[in-house]
């Protein structure tokens, strides 16, 4: 182990005196690293370059486009392009991707949140083996399953509509969400069922009056991971739909390139307006945001 | 919790009483899980068993699937493509771990810290993972565009820059949530592991590759995982970005089953492919938990 190779506290008594106590007051995640501040430089080039470029190209003319470097800003800025993409039924993809996002939150809720309360709390052997299913279950990458579910989605008749994409996404975000929730719900202290049970609660009363409120953040984390998961959810709508109705907004963003061709500019607008929801939501609630998917990685 | 001092009976570290087999209160009946169970049966484990099974008929999407025997798999084992493609996602698997695994350690790490300005640029290092993966593939289409991008060269026309693009666009997409991971497990490393380090002599560098790296283990075993199935899977960067080439120089597993299945309308063959892809990622993931003791995961987290 390595932490049996540091020097023992013996050994420093001869260290500088002088240096010790300024370095046991710094905190240590409050002193400043120039070397790794200038690393940082770098990465903020790094993300800030291309979100520059969509943004100073979706503003360029699409006649001025052509042999145009996208670095450089537009000579007469417009938003021509994003009228363009406006009137090419973005409201309605945004719309079909929202009623998928919060149809796959709310499945994905009601299944796992009682799911994991069980797997926390019974020490059986076929809960056990649910949970390693379920963990087992990160793994299978959706891709290896679209041919069998295609076939499934066709049989059902639910080809080409919005269930199509919602419920196989829910069934893809649920191994996660379940490794999420057991782990807040292990947090929740054996004495408070206790207290619970001597009160005479049942174990429904439990899972709602102390299970879900005391899993607030493990459900929140669920909720932000699996309302992307619909959000980012390309293969599903690909295959499972066809027609303009059922249509999200990833597989409207594709469709964007046949339909506008070279207009690259037009292209970028709709890549920029596709990022603006999810930005609001992000300066609204971006505490809740980045705390949920913290909560992804777990403790 | 006034309550548990009244109590009795075995305490674990924190002096919470240790729940033992008869004193576990508020098990909740089993019925409670067989609706989630049952729908992720139906939806994620009987397509995988049936992709088995399609594997081995031949099917063109309309219809009914026809018994075929082993004739997918010989095609399937026989096929150059398949070589070339494991190779390729193999290759794109790894190259796109440790490239996302050491910038996001790396700046997981710094952005763990409280300071003012470490906050304000971590909230700017967010922000390309709000863009959906379609979105992201499409402003890099656009960006690596010869006439119109960034560099005014055939990026994508070479092989190994359109693999190098597809690693670099799955890493500017995926960094920003796996430093996240990484900047919530540094935050619960314990301030007193440094401090012992601290009085014990030991330099920054020190710091970092005896405790910070050793006490990231369950993050990064996370976090590992997460990316390994994920780039697996850049299905939408490869058909947006290099649509599998130059040739079939970037066409990654999952983009060779979408061809053979929806482009060539050979379903049987793309189901081999399928199911080809589940035995790599079980396995991969099967050897991710022995290596790290992934499973072990709930014994480190109890009590804690």
């Amino acid at each position: 182990m390595s932490h049996d190779t540091l020097p023992r506290p013996v050994k420093t008594e001869a260290a500088p005196a002088a240096e010790r106590p300024a370095r046991r007051r710094a905190h240590w995640t409050r002193r400043a690293n120039p070397l790794a501040g200038a690393g940082t430089l770098i990465w903020l080039a790094v993300v800030i370059i291309p979100i520059y470029a969509m943004i100073s190209a979706s503003l360029t003319h699409q006649d001025e486009a052509l042999g145009h470097n996208a670095l450089k800003p537009p000579s007469h800025p417009t938003l021509d392009n994003y009228d363009t993409v406006l009137h090419n039924g973005f409201g309605h993809l945004l719309w079909n991707t929202v009623l998928a996002a919060a149809g796959v939150v709310l499945i994905v809720l009601v299944l796992c949140v009682p799911l994991s309360y069980v797997a926390v709390r019974t020490r059986s052997v076929w809960s056990g083996a649910a949970f390693r299913l379920f963990l087992l279950g990160v793994a299978i990458p959706a891709q290896a399953v679209v041919v069998p579910l295609y076939l499934m989605i066709a049989k059902l008749n639910l080809y080409d509509s919005l269930l199509a994409i919602i419920l196989p996404t829910a069934a893809f975000a649920m191994p996660v969400s379940v490794l999420i929730l057991t782990g807040t719900l292990r947090d929740i202290s054996e004495e408070m069922y206790e207290a619970m049970a001597l009160d005479g609660a049942s174990t429904t009363r439990m899972l709602f009056q102390l299970v879900i409120p005391m899993s607030k953040g493990g459900i929140s984390t669920v909720v932000i991971f699996s309302a992307l998961q619909a959000w980012n959810g390309f293969l599903f709508p690909l295959i499972f739909t066809q027609s303009d109705g059922p249509r999200v907004l990833t597989l409207g963003l594709f469709n964007y390139v046949s339909e506008f061709g070279v207009n690259i500019p037009a292209i970028l607008a709709s890549v920029v307006l596709s990022g603006v929801p999810i930005f609001i939501v992000y300066l609204v609630a971006r505490r809740a945001l980045v705390g949920g998917l913290m909560g992804v990685g777990g403790k | 919790m006034s309550l548990t001092q009244l109590k009795g009976g075995p305490r674990d570290d924190a002096g919470r009483p240790r729940p033992t087999r008869r004193n576990r209160a508020g098990r909740p009946s089993a019925a409670l899980a067989v609706p989630g169970v049952l729908f992720f049966a139906f939806f994620a484990l009987a397509p995988m068993v049936l992709a088995f099974y399609l594997s081995f008929t031949k099917w063109n999407g309309l219809g009914d699937p026809e018994p075929a025997g082993l004739a997918n798999w010989r095609k399937l084992l026989g096929d150059d493509r398949l070589t070339q493609s494991l190779t390729v996602t193999v290759s794109l698997t790894v190259v796109s771990w440790a490239f996302q695994t050491v910038i996001s350690l790396l700046l997981g790490v710094w952005a763990a810290g409280r300071q003012r300005n470490r906050a304000v640029l971590s909230a700017i290092f967010f922000v390309p993972f709000l863009l959906s993966s379609t979105a992201i593939s499409l402003l890099f289409y656009a960006l690596l565009d010869p006439n119109f991008g960034i560099i005014h060269k055939d990026t994508l026309g070479t092989t190994s820059g359109a693999f190098l693009a597809i690693v670099f666009v799955g890493g500017w997409q995926f960094i920003p949530f796996h430093t996240l991971i990484y900047q919530g497990g540094a935050r619960q490393i314990p301030e007193v592991l440094y401090q012992a380090a601290a009085i014990d002599g030991a330099g920054r560098l020190r710091q970092f590759f005896s405790i910070t790296l050793p006490q990231l283990r369950n993050t990064a075993t996370t976090s590992s995982v997460l990316m390994i199935v994920g780039s697996l899977t850049y299905f939408e960067t490869v058909l947006i970005l290099t649509q599998g080439g130059p040739g079939t120089d970037t066409a990654i597993l999952p983009y060779l089953m979408y061809q053979a299945g929806f482009k060539s309308y050979d379903f049987g063959y793309a189901s081999a492919v399928a199911s080809f892809l589940v035995l790599a990622a079980t396995a991969l993931s099967l050897l991710m938990v022995k290596l790290s003791g992934f499973g072990a995961m709930r014994s480190t987290r109890e009590g804690m």
